[in-house]
């Protein structure tokens, strides 16, 4: 037998492959969170590793804010067809007209808003658990958080109340109308989510790689136009090189300078900064030190 | 076709720690310290922590505040809960268990112990081995860590003191003779100025032994998984009915331990019957052999009734079969322990009803004597007998922790109430 060391990449892989098994033969109705960012790309290869060569024995489902980057959601649509699985797609825009979500303007950050559409959608599906792509290394209410990380009726996390998690012993029973998030890939970091994604050789939406781009520089970062952000008076925008390194809400979600137009730059580039993912990409994360631990409460991803 | 021999990505190891220690230890300057001296620390952490540390009227980058996490905990001032650090250096990608030190926080060690393959112990080289030193090293005795590394802090305030250093583990070694600890390093550091974490310093210049980073990057760890005996419990079974694969089933699962060829002999527990390992399938095609701890799928030679729950394993090397064993349980609910209750146990892929059919005894973690009880209350840890509905396929964890571990839970609260180690199935 070997002493060939078992390699990072491969010990993350099988664990999270463990993981989505367990919660496939334990939880009655799941469902995967599909955004087409690169996190949720791992765990559609995750689940088609754990499953194959059956089908996956959940849906995929996406929360659109509508504020989503076309390439984005055009990658969303064409990679759910190409692995044949069947896709839900619930917008935030019926729970605005429901009177579900009320924004102050047109163009406000939905970022927040998602749980409210996402925990509509749970109670619609009955969906017991919902298969997400958060990272530890992201946040730090995150760092805290369990893989199986229980909501209660009201789809909120109580940081100071959570089961203890041991070996991988996952319990995964929950009352009736409670609901679980399990993060398969908890234990990656943002390094090892793209050495995977070049070992694997996915696809990517366009927008992580460099491009030019119209952005506009507010407080200490870049924002994209769009026609939710336009320069206001006293600002000018200007094209610069960037890409993006995490996808979301194109009203909060800022692109970085950065010339890496392939996987291995930007492997080279995320082995080499100096600015967490959420750091340099999200302002909605940037509203006070606990920003996110506040949503999550609330019931967010 | 094996999809291992085609990574084209320098791989290195990941390593599991955790470290125990209480506030005062410098427990969290001494991750801040490695996280720092890494270069693991992101600018806008970095620039978080400073101003933090000037809003409380501290002067410099308290490396502590890195690991604070929640609002409740900041307001407090303390630690409430397990929390995951990551960093990497070029040889070993590491996972930190980071967990509050404090007499209520049994559980949380436990918890951050049982997936990992080294522990830090932290002692303040001014106090020495202290009570919750002793309870520290018991702990990770019981959850069988296979490495233990006890840090000497503080040495700043001891005048950097060889014959402090000496006393103290002249002392721990005296104690840790008692507990079933494979191996343990001692080193002298101060976390608060660096020395010997990651860079050796000019201020211990009589210790000849490595940094702890160093330590951290080299202690071979390809033995803490069992190599020897192969354990597959099934999580899942693959049919997926269609045309070209219609007899196709698939039994899916992670090799806990041990490692499985095409054409090995095989046994299904609990039913006891026999067939051959078939192919050994993965996403990227099919392998010749696997081992522990991949996720793979098999198939075998013979159309047996196997489902989730049951184990295969090698002929020959059987685990035992069983529907009473002893264990250490450590209890880690608010609620004690009823044994006039039926409880649920998970352990491996199975969930069987149990019951507490005996105390035998309470250890005091700060002694290690052991206490007759009639009950159990949060962070007790006792040896007893359980019972169970179903037999499970098990064994001593001592000997192979992913099938002598279990968990028990609550059936009306649903909450994860205990933790136990599986001594000798009886």
């Amino acid at each position: 037998m070997s002493n060939r060391p078992f390699a990072h990449l491969d010990a993350l892989e099988s664990e999270s492959i463990h993981i989505m098994r367990e919660v496939a033969a334990e939880c009655a109705n799941p469902v995967l969170l599909f955004s087409g960012g690169k996190d949720s790309i791992v765990l559609l290869r995750l689940a088609e590793k754990a499953f194959r060569p059956c089908r996956f024995p959940f849906p995929l489902m996406h929360i659109d804010t509508e504020h989503n980057f076309p390439e984005v959601i055009e990658f969303r649509d064409h990679r759910a067809k190409e692995l044949g699985e069947r896709l839900i797609v619930r917008s935030m825009e019926d729970s605005i007209k429901k009177g579900r979500v009320i924004l102050r303007s047109e163009t406000q950050s939905r970022n927040a808003f998602q749980s409210v559409t996402l925990l509509d959608a749970i109670a619609e599906f009955k969906f017991d658990a919902c298969i997400g792509g958060a990272r530890r290394d992201e946040e730090k209410a995150r760092a805290k958080e369990r893989i199986f990380s229980f909501r209660d009726e009201f789809g909120q996390w109580d940081p100071k109340n959570q089961r203890p998690e041991l070996w991988d012993l996952y319990n995964t029973r929950t009352h009736s109308g409670e609901n679980i998030r399990v993060f398969p890939i908890s234990n990656w970091t943002e390094l090892d989510v793209w050495e995977y994604i070049l070992r694997e050789n996915l696809e990517v939406p366009s927008i992580y790689f460099a491009h030019e781009r119209e952005v506009i520089r507010r407080d200490s970062g870049l924002l994209p136009v769009s026609r939710l952000v336009q320069p206001d008076v006293d600002e000018r925008s200007e094209k610069l090189t960037v890409r993006f390194r995490t996808v979301g809400d194109m009203s909060c979600t800022c692109p970085v300078a950065s010339n890496a137009a392939t996987v291995e730059a930007i492997i080279a580039e995320t082995a080499m900064t100096r600015i967490t993912e959420r750091g340099a990409t999200r302002m909605d994360d940037q509203t006070s030190d606990a920003s996110m631990e506040l949503r999550k409460k609330e019931g967010y991803f | 076709m094996s999809a291992i021999e085609k990574i084209p990505l320098e791989q290195t190891e990941l390593l599991r720690f955790i470290t125990a220690g209480s506030v005062d230890d410098g427990k969290s300057t001494l991750i801040g310290r490695l996280l720092h001296d890494s270069k693991s620390i992101f600018e806008d952490q970095l620039s978080s922590i400073t101003s933090t540390t000037r809003k409380r009227g501290m002067e410099g980058v308290d490396l502590s505040l890195l690991t604070d996490g929640l609002q409740a905990e900041r307001e407090q001032g303390i630690t409430i809960d397990v929390a995951y650090r990551y960093f990497a250096t070029p040889k070993r990608k590491f996972i930190i268990a980071d967990t509050p030190g404090h007499e209520q926080y049994t559980r949380n060690m436990v918890t951050g112990a049982s997936t990992a393959n080294l522990a830090v112990i932290l002692i303040d080289a001014r106090k020495g081995v202290l009570t919750q030193s002793r309870r520290h090293a018991y702990l990770a005795s019981l959850v069988g860590i296979p490495h233990l590394v006890v840090a000497v802090n503080k040495m700043d305030l001891v005048d950097y003191s060889q014959s402090v250093f000496d006393g103290i583990c002249r002392d721990f070694s005296a104690f840790a003779e008692r507990l079933n600890l494979h191996h343990v390093d001692f080193i002298p550091i101060s976390a608060l100025n660096g020395d010997m974490v990651v860079e050796r310093g000019d201020r211990l210049n009589w210790y000849k032994g490595t940094t702890l980073m160093d330590l951290l990057e080299n202690i071979s760890i390809s033995h803490d998984v069992n190599k020897e005996d192969f354990r597959f419990p099934v999580q899942w079974v693959c049919r997926p009915h269609t045309e070209k694969l219609h007899d196709f089933r698939g039994y899916m699962g992670r090799i806990e331990s041990g490692a499985i060829q095409v054409g090995d002999a095989i046994t299904v527990l609990p039913s006891g019957l026999n067939s051959r390992v078939k192919e050994i399938v993965l996403y990227e095609g099919t392998v010749a052999q696997a081992e522990a701890p991949q996720s793979v799928t098999l198939t075998i030679e013979d159309h047996l009734d196997i489902s989730r729950g049951d184990v295969m394993v090698k002929t020959g090397d059987l685990p035992q079969v069983s529907k009473a064993f002893d264990a250490m349980l450590c209890w880690l609910s608010e609620q004690p322990l009823d044994p006039a209750r039926k409880y649920l146990i998970k352990h491996t892929t199975r969930v069987v009803k149990a019951v507490v059919n005996r105390i035998d005894y309470r250890v005091d973690v700060n002694t290690m004597n052991q206490e007759s009880s009639d009950k159990l209350t949060m962070n007790d840890i006792a040896h007893v007998n359980i019972k169970v509905q179903q037999p499970l396929v098990c064994d001593d964890y001592q000997r192979n922790r992913a099938t002598g571990c279990f968990i028990v839970i609550d059936e009306s609260s649903n909450n994860t109430v205990g933790a136990g180690m599986i001594c000798t199935p009886v």
